[in-house]
């Protein structure tokens, strides 16, 4: 028979999985899904009665996310601008009844292509903090996304939480999810950006990402380079061309094919680097 | 280990394992049946409860969770004293529920939006109910429910007086179950002691399979109680809609002919049957490559789906009306095209269910249907046993749309109930309701229209294939009705249709709101445009001037003596049409081109009833000693609301208040046959059988006082006072014999068969008894650069002969243009890939504009006070009308549905490089 293990304590849960692999468990809107009229035998690790994990904190040089905190934690929080794109993203995730349970954390860890949450990370650059019985390590996000379904997580691990480095004052960050419905909708493309500007109105950073168009969302890093310096005006986004997309490698699927989303990313992101610029 | 929560206030324990879906623990441990279960996997929302007074889906809760913590469901709601709380009065009044499936789910949601927000605008009401699906509504009435609430505008409805039942806006009869949580469904019926019934399906879709033996999988498992194999069917291993067409089996027989086809059932307990993995029973498959497509069942050497259908090919329709050659010849514009549409999946929220048990040398299945009858001989003869040894007793149907005509749940159920002698039960998965039910049929039509300069139809011609999967289902249906229906609503001397209804591997089409007719409008509204164009007419003028009137002929040739509506639908949609084409080509003008408005048109017309068939309704209407009256309805509610309807019109036929009728409604054994609740039928055809049924009870009574017709009768308990001109008199019911049916003093019959007659060979003669007409006008949005399609706004007109009960037509309609929307822009069905809500998508509550409606009423003297049907015209128009409108925005010309992101982005571009 499965066992269910729903500890209070951090070191309860680590004791567990040293033990033994099991599948964690917090929001449970990625397990539940997977096992429709399947035996649920699974030996499961809750997480959401753990103290100390359900925090969104300011940290100054960092913004720290707890493994337990769900979308609607992100969306009610007060955070800096730098985050709007983050915030974009949580009001896209499913409907309100996902929001409500399903965590930011775990929508990394269950790694899917169309991870709502992974282009903003990704941009932003933030790291995921895995803890075990031997201890902490911290790995940036495009390091700890190994491909669909697959990250580095080994079973021995749960992750506390993710940090999030502080953007320069004065930046900003947007999302665009594209699908072919309003609400519930899987992405057929997302875009995150993040603009960080100099004072004297030149980018000095414009952080780029692209979701669903690639095993793991992924930065579009040329662009990135050649915006470097860049008068930030209305003319920035013209400057991304489709070689920029290179690193992208879409698939034709039942939401659409390759070649149209290689086409509407390019568009997406330049309508983001739009929005941020004015 | 025992765990504790409090539920509604109340605190409950239950021992199941903590990982189980708290929305299980609910239902089946507690009892608590309101919350429903439609997906299993955060898709539809209809589960959803609070947890802690937010909002979550109870199907993904673990067990576990919920320990020490608040759960509301709709239970939660209703006050102490039964009191409706003043959210479900709204979503009552407003007509929020149809069929009541997702009910639930949505008053959840919106308690914790008006928990969280007192006063919250049209945006944020989407937002926090937009994780929860509705397939009946259009969701614009539940707007309107909770926008009630914030600000009361006053609610039209009316509880009528005698004689005044007939059109007005009453309230459900079943209304206040729907909202309260007690109405039951086909999952919410069975007793706690029956076992359970999963089939276990084929992953292949072309495969022969043989099986091992089953002895070690009975020494793994206790709880499992029999193994059914084909072998097991005590009766005919085969069923299909038709009397005489017979090819789907209960359970294969070593066949196996599509994704998800019954290979063999585990009966036992819940457990064991979902704990025993498919990949370890003993079925060896041999797997062929599947036929999936018109070219690869109909090349040359391929596989034979059945081998009594060479070519799979299952048969041809035909029309032939004039000439068209000459037609053509004459002609100065011609037009023509070709059109493709994929699977469309119902998408009903309540996924198939019931449960049945042996009593005696009879059957009794308690189930979700929209057919009793034909489900009650269908059983019987898998059963081997007579027809009247079967009584179906249907449960409140959370949505059918088609796909619950065919049969569900109950083949596995009725065999094993009556092998094992034990009650049963089964539940679909969503994964098997949407591979194992019937779909929309797949076409490809060729279309080809001609009219003069002047703007006169000439000539049409197409040829259409249907798709109908691995079985007949409805597909003869189909291929007849497309050829009758294919010109559109428009006058033309000069006809030939062909279609044909052809066999692969896919899931088998059956019946979907409209019966191939939404698919052919698509072609021949789209064709319409390109001929207004040429001939440099407005597409809407161009419609009027051939629009289908009184007096004249159909291309079968039947004569339209009354009730044909479209012209004055077209003329009622003239003002919001030219306003919505001018503002849409300003904005164009005025704006950069990346987004831009569309208006289109489309039409419809569509026969009553079965095709060429009888197909009868009767209806008895009872008066008790005690002076109960009570209406007997076979005609199944499946949210469209026959259960007021046919009250309504019974009422007013009898002469008696509407809220002072019983109903008895479904149970085979306690109604006669009120036929299908298909081809927008029940309205026109179990209507006028309970007006007739009224009518004769009251001449029955005026009979037994021995006065005239246009006496007035007082219904009290135990006796009428027949009131006439100068007269009255008491009839004492105690001194009449209780010895009709039901134990009624008094019985009146209503029968009515709607006046057709067969096709010939040219397909010439009079299909239908009366045919419904509509147009429709939509504005969308254009993102030229993505290809996303907003619809910003509908103007849906309907002839609808006349209007029981309006409020009830326009959720029909609202409900049709949603669904006309999903099969536009989003829906297909692809074996093996969407088969959930999250890769297969419906609208959501973002995606519907708001719609006008107008009621066009030309009576229809066959029909119950002029009325016909309504519930698949409302979805035909749609489509075509969108398609038109992303045409006037963008030039692009859409020929595929769905209209998907990508489509439509490559049309845009195609159509660009053709500008340039």
């Amino acid at each position: 028979m499965s066992s269910f293990i729903r500890p209070k304590q951090l070191a309860e849960a680590l004791e567990v999985l040293s033990v033994g692999e099991r599948t964690i468990i917090a929001g449970g809107t990625d397990f539940y899904p997977s096992r429709v009229g399947k035996p649920l035998n699974d030996d499961v690790l809750d997480i959401t009665a753990i103290e100390g994990l359900r925090a969104i904190e300011n940290r100054g040089d960092h913004m720290y996310i707890g493994a337990r905190s769900t979308w609607t934690d992100l969306i009610r929080v007060d955070l800096p601008d730098w985050l709007d794109g983050m915030k974009l993203a949580a009001k896209e995730v499913g409907g309100v009844q996902i929001q409500n349970a399903a965590t930011i954390v775990g929508n990394i860890c269950n790694a899917s292509p169309a991870a709502d949450g992974v282009p903003g990370l990704l941009a932003l650059d933030a790291s995921i903090i895995l803890a075990s019985t031997s201890g902490e390590r911290t790995l940036p996000i495009s390091e700890f996304i190994l491909g669909n379904r697959k990250t580095k997580r080994q079973p021995n691990e749960m992750v506390l939480g993710l940090t999030i480095p502080a953007c320069k004052n004065g930046a900003k960050s947007t999302f665009l999810k594209l699908g072919a419905r309003k609400y519930l909708v899987i992405s057929i493309v997302m875009v995150s950006a993040v603009l960080e500007t100099t004072d004297d109105g030149l980018v000095d950073r414009l952080r780029l990402s692209v979701g669903s168009c690639s095993e793991v969302a992924c930065r579009l890093t040329e662009a990135e380079r050649i915006l470097v310096g860049r008068k930030v005006d209305t003319d920035l986004a013209s400057i991304v061309v489709s070689d920029h997309l290179k690193p992208l490698s879409p698939i034709d699927d039942v939401r659409g094919t390759a070649a149209y989303r290689r086409d509407v990313s390019l568009t997406l992101v330049r309508r983001a680097i739009t929005e941020l610029v004015s | 280990m025992k765990i504790t929560f409090n539920l509604n206030g109340n605190s409950v324990s239950t021992m199941s394992a903590p990982l189980t879906r708290l929305a299980q623990v609910l239902r089946e441990d507690l009892g608590v049946t309101g919350t429903k279960v439609g997906c299993d996997a955060g898709d539809c929302g209809a589960c959803t409860v609070l947890l802690d007074g937010e909002q979550v889906c109870a199907c993904m809760v673990p067990l576990g969770q919920a320990e020490g913590r608040e759960v509301t469901t709709v239970e939660g709601l209703t006050s102490n004293s039964n009191q409706l709380s003043e959210l479900q009065r709204a979503f009552h009044e407003c007509g929020a529920a149809q069929c009541g499936i997702c009910t639930p789910g949505m008053l959840m949601a919106a308690a914790d939006l008006l928990t969280h927000n007192k006063t919250p605008g049209e945006r944020e009401i989407l937002d926090a109910l937009g994780g929860v699906l509705c397939r009946c509504t259009g969701y614009r009435n539940i707007i309107n429910a909770i926008q009630q609430i914030i600000s009361p505008k006053g609610v039209e409805f009316q509880n009528p007086d005698v004689g005044e039942a007939m059109g007005a806006r009453a309230l459900k009869t079943d209304g206040v179950q729907k909202v309260n949580g007690t109405e039951k469904f086909g999952a919410d019926a069975g007793p706690s002691d029956a076992l359970w019934v999963r089939a276990v399906r084929s992953p292949y879709a072309n495969a022969s399979f043989v099986l091992g033996t089953f002895d070690p999988l009975y020494s793994d498992w206790p709880g499992l109680v029999r193994v059914l194999t084909a072998r097991d069917v005590p009766g005919k291993n085969a069923y299909g809609v038709y009397p005489d067409v017979n090819d789907q089996p209960a359970i294969a027989d070593g066949e196996i002919r599509f994704r998800g086809e019954t290979v063999l059932a585990l009966v036992g307990d819940y457990a064991s049957v979902y704990g025993i993995r498919d990949e370890d029973l003993p079925i060896k498959y041999e797997v062929r490559d599947e036929v999936y497509g018109f070219d690869a069942a109909l090349s040359d050497g391929a596989h034979q789906i059945h081998s009594d259908y060479p070519g799979n090919i299952l048969a041809h329709g035909y029309l032939k009306k004039g000439d068209v050659a000459s037609g053509f010849d004459i002609a100065d514009v011609v037009v023509e095209n070709s059109f493709a549409t994929g699977f469309v999946e119902h998408a009903y929220i309540e996924p198939e269910a019931g449960w049945a048990r042996r009593v005696g040398d009879r059957l009794e299945m308690t189930v979700s249907t929209q057919s009793p009858y034909l489900d009650r001989d269908l059983v019987a003869q898998i059963l081997g046993i007579s027809n009247e040894a079967v009584r179906i007793i249907p449960t409140a149907c959370g949505g059918g749309f088609g796909g619950k005509l065919d049969l569900g749940v109950h083949p596995l159920l009725g065999v094993a109930a009556w092998v094992l002698e034990k009650p049963v039960r089964a539940t679909w998965t969503r994964i098997e309701s949407m591979s194992a039910s019937t779909k929309r049929h797949p076409s490809r039509i060729t279309a080809k229209y001609a009219c003069t300069n002047e703007g006169d139809l000439v000539a049409f011609e197409m040829t259409g294939d249907f798709d109908t999967g691995a079985y007949v289902s409805w597909g003869l249906t189909v291929k007849d009705r497309v050829p009758v229906h294919a010109t559109g609503p428009y006058l033309v001397p000069n006809v030939e249709a062909k279609t044909r209804a052809v066999f692969t591997n896919g899931t088998p089409a059956g019946a979907f709101r409209g019966f191939g007719i939404p698919q052919a409008a698509i072609a021949h509204d789209n064709l319409m445009d390109r001929m207004a164009e040429r001939v440099g007419m407005d597409p809407l003028e161009f419609r009027l001037k051939n629009a289908m009137r009184k007096g004249q002929e159909t291309p079968t040739g039947q004569l339209l003596k009354y009730s044909a509506g479209l012209d004055q639908c077209l003329e009622t949609l003239r003002e919001p049409w030219k306003d919505a084409r001018r503002e849409a080509d300003q904005y164009n003008s005025t704006m950069d081109g990346t987004k831009r408005l569309g208006v289109g048109v489309g039409c419809m017309w569509y026969g009553c009833g079965n095709t060429s068939m009888s197909n009868p309704s009767t209806m008895h209407v009872g008066l008790a000693a005690d002076g109960t009256v009570t209406l007997y309805s076979g005609a199944q509610d499946i949210g469209q609301g026959t259960n007021t309807t046919m009250v309504q019109v019974a009422a007013d036929a009898l002469g008696i208040r509407m809220d002072q009728v019983d109903l008895v409604w479904g149970d085979t054994d306690l109604t006669a046959d009120a036929g299908k609740s298909s081809a927008s039928r029940q309205a026109y055809v179990s209507g006028r059988a309970a007006m007739l049924a009224g009518a004769d009870l009251r001449r029955q009574i005026l009979r037994l006082a021995n006065v005239g017709n246009s006496a007035s009768i007082k219904f009290a308990v135990g006796y009428l006072t027949v009131t006439d001109a100068d007269t009255e008199r008491l009839i004492d019911l105690s001194e009449l014999k209780p010895d009709r049916l039901h134990g009624n003093v008094l019985v009146g019959e209503g029968v009515f068969d709607p006046p057709a007659t067969p096709l010939d060979e040219m397909g010439q003669g009079n299909p239908y008894g009366t045919y419904a007409f509509g147009a429709q006008v939509t504005k969308v949005e254009v993102d030229t650069e993505l290809g996303v399609v907003k619809v910003q706004h509908v103007w849906a007109a309907h002839d609808l002969g006349a209007a029981i009960n309006p409020m009830q037509v326009e959720g029909q309609i609202h409900g049709g243009v949603a669904q006309g929307i999903g099969l536009a822009l989003m829906e297909e069905y692809v074996p093996g890939r969407t088969e959930n809500l999250h890769d297969y998508l419906i609208p959501t509550f973002g995606d519907i504009p708001p719609i006008d409606v107008y009621l066009i009423e030309d009576p229809e003297p066959t029909g119950p006070y002029g009325a016909k049907g309504i519930g698949e015209p409302a979805l035909i128009p749609t489509p075509p009308a969108i398609f038109g409108a992303i045409y006037h925005a963008t030039g692009a010309e859409i020929t595929q549905a769905p209209a998907t992101p990508d489509r439509v982005r490559a049309a845009i571009l195609s159509a660009q490089g053709d500008g340039s």
